[in-house]
């Protein structure tokens, strides 16, 4: 049951992306180009998603669990840190570099184009190697 | 359908996968935390293998349904789509949140680190795209 609602919460997630035109590199470009032939679309896909979002989770949080699971796992992070803003402004790099941000990237991967399956790869060589960084060594540092 | 029309109801059915995952499984959408706990040793694999396969599936039932998948093709060449899928990997991941985790979840839960990484990561996608588009006439005009 579990199984099936994460991969029905995925195709749902990915049809949206896809339906959005998230998926396509040239619209995510076209929306970072503010000054160049500006593409509000993405804009849309944002506030489309926020405000679902935000009215269903008010809902949702009212409850004391899921309905499958014992707890909700929130983020508990509460600190604006040099990690928090680096990781963010590198991604924000990388995404205005190809038009690719994590969800879309894999999305994609079935259409079967080989950079893209590079793109894909090389993200996934990023997560294991920020995992590697010493962010606990820090922690303990600070402790 | 206009096409800004088109893209609210994907963020509308972004929004739902969102509401679904975190009412039934309590989980937070974020793709990137989603993926990367794959590689990084969670110890609750299967959720995560299965919502990544529902995702994968996605464009392919569009395909079914409407004969168009909705997958554009890479702008750049592949040298800069293996620095740009490095860049999202580490950045998302050193960041706690990508697009989805910080930029839908985290802002509909108001987070003040979701609301700062979204502003860093739009606008160094913005400065990115100006110095590729602008200053140096390429990345995918």
């Amino acid at each position: 049951m579990k199984l099936a609602m994460a991969w029905l919460a995925g195709l749902l997630f990915g049809l949206g992306l896809s339906l959005g035109g998230m998926t396509q590199p040239a619209v995510v470009l076209g929306f970072l180009d503010l000054f160049g032939a500006w593409n509000p679309r993405l804009l849309f896909v944002m506030g489309g998603a926020v405000l679902t979002t935000a009215i269903g989770y008010r809902w949702v949080l009212r409850r004391n669990k899921p309905l499958l699971e014992a707890t909700f796992k929130l983020p508990t992070a509460r600190q604006i840190d040099r990690r928090l803003v680096t990781g963010a402004a590198l991604f924000g790099i990388g995404w205005g570099l190809a038009g690719y941000c994590p969800g879309p990237a894999l999305a994609s991967i079935g259409g079967g184009v080989a950079s893209m399956l590079l793109l894909v790869a090389t993200m996934a060589l990023g997560w294991w190697l920020a995992a590697k960084w010493p962010a606990q060594a820090r922690s303990t540092d600070t402790k | 359908m206009h096409p800004w029309i088109l893209s609210a109801l994907g963020g509308v059915l972004i929004g739902l996968s969102a509401v679904m995952l975190m009412v039934t499984l309590g989980r937070i959408a974020g793709i990137s935390g989603i993926a990367s706990g794959l590689l990084t040793g969670a110890s609750d694999r299967g959720w995560r293998v299965a919502f990544v396969l529902g995702l994968v599936a996605a464009p392919l039932l569009l395909l079914l349904l409407r004969g168009d998948a909705g997958i554009g093709a890479p702008q750049v060449g592949w040298p800069l789509m293996a620095v740009a899928g490095l860049l999202v990997g580490f950045g998302t991941r050193l960041g706690s949140g990508c697009t989805s985790g910080h930029g839908v979840c985290g802002m509909a839960r108001l987070s003040p680190r979701s609301l700062l990484a979204t502003l860093v990561f739009v606008l160094s996608g913005v400065v990115t795209v100006f110095v590729m588009r602008h200053l140096l006439g390429s990345g995918g005009a």
